[in-house]
């Protein structure tokens, strides 16, 4: 079973070096853009109404 | 021969010595010892708003610690180092410091004629100084030069604290102590007598979001604005650490690992030499 995963995983990315290093880069943008969003709200939840773009909207006229 | 009774006398005698030796040194010889006169009264820690790793500035607050400093502060104090385009998208909107800045007459030049002229100040001009040199300074404020507050958080031991103690650690001199005129008794200043009088006073300015403006929240408030002008990059410094050190603990992690995995069958293997 695991075999047989290794084996799709090795036919499918690794094979060939254009593909891997597609993947490679893929994987890297996916990752920082998943972290920094996730990282960027917990910031956001822990720091509730302190931040400027909190109180912003009392200020702003249009 | 000695008996055991004037032996036991003996090292009595000499653990006492070397204790009254001991506490003595302590006492009247020992230079380190907490001098709260003459070094100042060292300030308690207060809980800000913006202590701990995670946490930023309470940017409500700078903003009404700005109108603090532009309403009290800045009669005296310059803030040569903060330009009104710092204020924009920190305690105000960019349409409001334009507003702030044109009231404000800057020198520029010079023009076609080769002369200087008069202007509404623009976004990237900095502070206006209260004096146009020291020396004016000094002659204004009985020979002693308010400094500037641009970092004066990083710039006095204590930081924070300090600030909110003397700007509401002021009283009566205590009996026995002599302050000369023009001098007032602060307890956290160093040598406890500062040229600055008490500048802050419930009810001395009114906030325009309706918070109360007692002393202890207009020294609050103007001190989380200087916190901020010492350190403008102190959100985004904070949040960019948090989130270097969750990635590189990840990437240690992984890195152990992986050298425990590329070792496992060099750790496990067996040589043996077999002499024949």
């Amino acid at each position: 079973m695991l075999y047989r995963f290794v084996g799709t995983i090795y036919r499918t990315l690794l094979r060939r070096n254009s593909v891997f290093l597609t993947g490679v880069f893929t994987t890297a943008f996916v990752t920082e853009i998943v972290f920094d969003t996730a990282a960027d709200k917990a910031w956001d939840t822990i720091n509730r109404g302190k931040q400027w773009k909190d109180i912003e909207n009392k200020y702003v006229q249009n | 021969m000695t008996s055991p009774n004037s032996y036991n006398t003996k090292v009595v005698l000499a653990t006492s010595l070397a204790a009254v030796t001991g506490i003595g040194f302590y006492f009247f010889v020992n230079p380190i010892h907490a001098n709260e006169a003459e070094e100042g009264l060292h300030p308690p820690a207060y809980p800000w708003s913006h202590k701990g790793p995670f946490s930023t500035f309470d940017h409500a607050s700078i903003r009404r610690g700005y109108q603090v400093y532009r309403e009290v502060c800045s009669a005296c104090h310059s803030l040569d180092r903060i330009a009104w385009r710092n204020l924009v998208g920190v305690s105000h909107t960019a349409d409001e410091v334009k507003a702030m800045a044109e009231e404000v007459e800057y020198t520029d030049g010079p023009n076609d004629e080769g002369e200087n002229f008069q202007r509404p100040g623009k976004l990237s001009d900095y502070m206006p100084p209260p004096y146009p040199n020291e020396e004016a300074a000094r002659a204004s404020n009985a020979g002693a030069l308010p400094p500037d507050l641009s970092l004066i958080v990083k710039a006095r031991h204590g930081g924070a604290d300090y600030l909110f103690s003397i700007l509401t650690g002021y009283m009566e001199a205590p009996a026995g102590v002599e302050i000369r005129e023009g001098l007032y008794y602060n307890p956290y200043f160093p040598g406890g007598a500062i040229s600055m009088a008490r500048a802050l006073f419930d009810g001395l300015i009114e906030y325009e979001d309706g918070t109360p403006a007692t002393t202890s929240q207009m020294a609050k408030d103007v001190t989380t604005f200087l916190a901020w002008a010492a350190e403008p990059e102190h959100d985004e410094r904070k949040k960019m650490g948090v989130k270097a050190i969750i990635v590189i603990s990840i990437l240690t992690a992984l890195s152990v690992w992986l050298k425990r995995a590329r070792f496992a069958s060099l750790k496990s293997r067996k040589i043996v030499y077999v002499f024949n």
